[in-house]
């Protein structure tokens, strides 16, 4: 017997390594699985499929016959599924409930081209367009009402915002910070500060949510005297606490691998410990640091109920101190209110896939 | 002061210039001074949200307040208790922790002990863990109500012939299966580092001695790397109690009603996050909770 034994000399080992195979093939399925189902809600909205126009040519019931089924999914907004489980009672029902809820508009929208507008065409989601009640073309997200508006533009803004505000102060925080801890302070105060820090990524975003709703607002209110309580300026420090503790440790990480020899090499030829950490550890560790900041900018466009609770309102504005809503935030608020398959729902799945983001390396 | 005297055979030193280690450089001192301050800056933000939570929720917390079951108005501040969600957070964590532990460990295994670093199939994992680590929580809540609930439920409903949607609706645990789906990575990374911090030594000493490789794993391996699968446990269990974006959709009840309406309570700051996990009434039981929130310091 040699020392390559196969599976029948040993069928246990054989049958756990194959198991243990397949189970690490279920991370691949779970990506898989995510991809496909938000894909699943997102395409029609690519190839066109949705129609929001408020008013729409009627179909009379009797014409039933005359159009094929595809034709009257679409005009019924059913789903595939949803059409084949229906009898032809059902669609006369529901196509009934369609003309009546067509002859229901009111007068006002008759004339009124918005009204005929198909508002998730690409253009109307991506383009400035002069709504009927506004001077000028403008950029308007605003899912309820009778002509829904889905222009995507203000959710980007805004998620830009609060996202770069939070990054500009975080990172020079939480960098200064690895610096300290990592290159200056004593290794007993390292010992408490560093997990102390880390500490913070402990809290909930929800909880840094709510004292940046309840008190921070106020506060950073009278320091800067702005008009708005809640904005993105708000919303993007109180983003900037949840990033910190992710900038830190994985700068401080970077910055102690750095080898030793580096540092005792720059403080035998007379630098400064400053000198030493700003000059030759920093520049060392600089991918390390720059992998923090990407990091942290992920976790701070993902980020969804800090933003949700401090600020709301999808203002197309570029002033920090107006209000801002991001992408991942519009998800988590209006979903509720959207129609499970219906247009509204379409476009959240396409929010959805724009707010995912490669990484490089693990967290 | 002492000053050692030089032995006769040697030069005499120069004794004008006084050897000093360091010069005193300003901007060395301000720098250092200013990443101090950085530190100290966010541990104050540290402490300032920790004891505003502190002294505004310390005077709301009583013993009927975590062990009450709110009967008629859940925002009557007098009566309230948070008991159905303490139970919920806690029954929602620990079904999520089932499933997650073992995928994610099963996994690690496979990456460190027996796949090579070069094969398609584990570049392919790793970028699958890498990208499921970027995927932001609220698009988890999105794929757990299409895939679980609205895939996975309503054909169980339909496959079980039930009359009304018993699998098909948001539920518990789907809401713990999305909260496994997504903090698998969290899982993976921790074992694979403690695993790969076992000095190698160990597992050929083992294998010359006649173990197998799985016995090798199991007996050795394992029981020297329990340390880091429980902190990515405890890492996994802290980023899912805290989590609300992933079970808004899948598994919270009556959240559109509770979402505006509790904002404005101030008192009960700590509660918040269980606030959004009322699950489901069914599994609240009235016995006494052995579990005070513990989750938001791990």
């Amino acid at each position: 017997m040699g020392i390559h034994r196969g599976h029948r000399a040993r069928p246990l080992e054989w049958l756990a390594e194959k198991f243990i195979f397949l189970v690490s093939l279920s991370t691949i399925l779970m990506v898989f699985l995510i991809f496909l189902f938000v894909a699943r809600e997102a395409l029609p909205v690519f190839f066109g499929e949705t129609n929001t126009a408020l008013v729409q040519k009627a179909i009379p019931v009797d014409e039933i016959d005359k159009h094929s089924p595809e034709q009257l999914q679409q005009y019924l907004e059913l789903t595939p599924e949803q059409f084949k489980a229906m009898d032809k009672e059902t669609l006369t029902t529901l196509m009934e409930v369609k003309v009546e809820a067509q002859n229901e508009i009111p007068e006002q929208f008759r004339d009124d081209p918005d009204a005929h507008a198909n508002t998730t065409d690409w253009r109307y989601l991506l383009l400035p367009h002069k709504w009927a009640d506004y001077a000028k073309p403008e950029f308007i997200w605003q899912p309820v009402g009778q002509i829904k508006k889905f222009n995507i533009i203000p959710l980007f803004v805004g998620t830009l915002k609060t996202t770069l505000i939070g990054l500009l102060f975080a990172v020079p925080l939480a960098v200064g910070a690895a610096i300290y801890v990592s290159q200056l302070a004593r290794p007993r105060v390292r010992e408490i500060v560093k997990p102390t820090i880390e500490l913070l990524s402990g809290i909930p975003s929800v909880v840094v949510g709510f004292f940046a709703l309840l008190v921070m607002a106020t506060v950073l209110q009278k320091i800067f005297g702005y008009q708005t309580r809640l904005n993105a300026f708000v919303a993007g420090v109180a983003l900037g606490f949840a990033v910190i503790p992710v900038i830190f440790s994985i700068a401080e990480d970077a910055l102690t691998s750095v080898p030793r020899a580096y540092t005792q090499a720059a403080l035998a030829l007379g630098a400064s410990r400053w000198q030493t950490a700003w000059q030759i550890v920093l520049p060392a560790a600089l991918p390390g640091v720059f992998a923090a900041t990407v990091l942290g900018f992920g976790r701070a466009i993902g980020e969804t109920m800090i933003v949700l609770m401090v600020c709301s309102a999808s203002v197309m504005s570029w002033s920090i101190f107006d209000s801002a809503r991001s992408i991942t935030t519009t998800i988590a608020a209006e979903m509720a209110e959207a129609v499970s398959g219906g247009p509204h729902y379409r476009i959240y799945s396409c929010l959805a896939h724009c707010s995912s983001q490669q990484r490089s390396s693990p967290t | 002061m002492n000053t050692i005297t030089p032995p006769e055979y040697l030069p005499a030193v120069p004794q004008s210039r006084h050897f000093k280690a360091e010069r005193f450089d300003f901007w060395s001192f301000f720098f250092s001074g200013l990443t101090g301050l950085a530190t100290l800056f966010i541990l104050g933000i540290l402490a300032v949200i920790l004891l505003n939570i502190l002294i505004n929720g310390w005077s709301a917390i009583s013993w009927h307040f975590v062990s009450t079951i709110p009967k008629k108005d859940f925002f009557d501040a007098e009566t309230t208790g948070v008991l159905p969600m303490i139970v919920g957070t806690t029954i929602r964590v620990l079904v999520m922790t089932i499933f997650v532990i073992p995928i994610g460990v099963i996994t690690a295994i496979y990456l460190t002990e027996y796949a090579s670093n070069i094969s398609l199939t584990t570049r392919v994992i790793r970028a699958a863990v890498n990208n499921l680590a970027g995927v932001p929580s609220i698009v988890f809540g999105l794929f757990g109500l299409g895939f679980f609930i609205n895939f996975v439920g309503k054909n169980l409903d339909a496959i079980l012939h039930n009359p009304s949607a018993v699998w098909g609706q948001p539920a518990l645990i789907w809401a713990a299966l999305t909260l496994a789906v997504m903090t698998v990575p969290v899982v993976i990374v921790a074992t694979e580092e403690s695993l790969k911090a076992i000095p190698p030594g160990l597992r050929e000493a083992s294998l010359a001695l006649g173990a197998t490789k799985l016995e090798t794993i199991l007996r050795i391996v394992l029981p020297q790397a329990l340390p880091g699968i429980l902190t990515g446990g405890i890492l996994a269990v802290s980023r899912a109690a805290g989590e609300v974006a992933p079970i808004l959709f899948t598994g919270v009840a009556y959240y559109m009603a509770s979402l505006p309406a509790i904002l404005p309570i101030n008192s009960w700051t700590w509660a918040i996050t269980f606030l959004f996990c009322p699950h489901n009434r069914r599994t609240s039981s009235r016995r006494a909770p052995f579990f005070t929130p513990p989750f938001w310091c791990c």
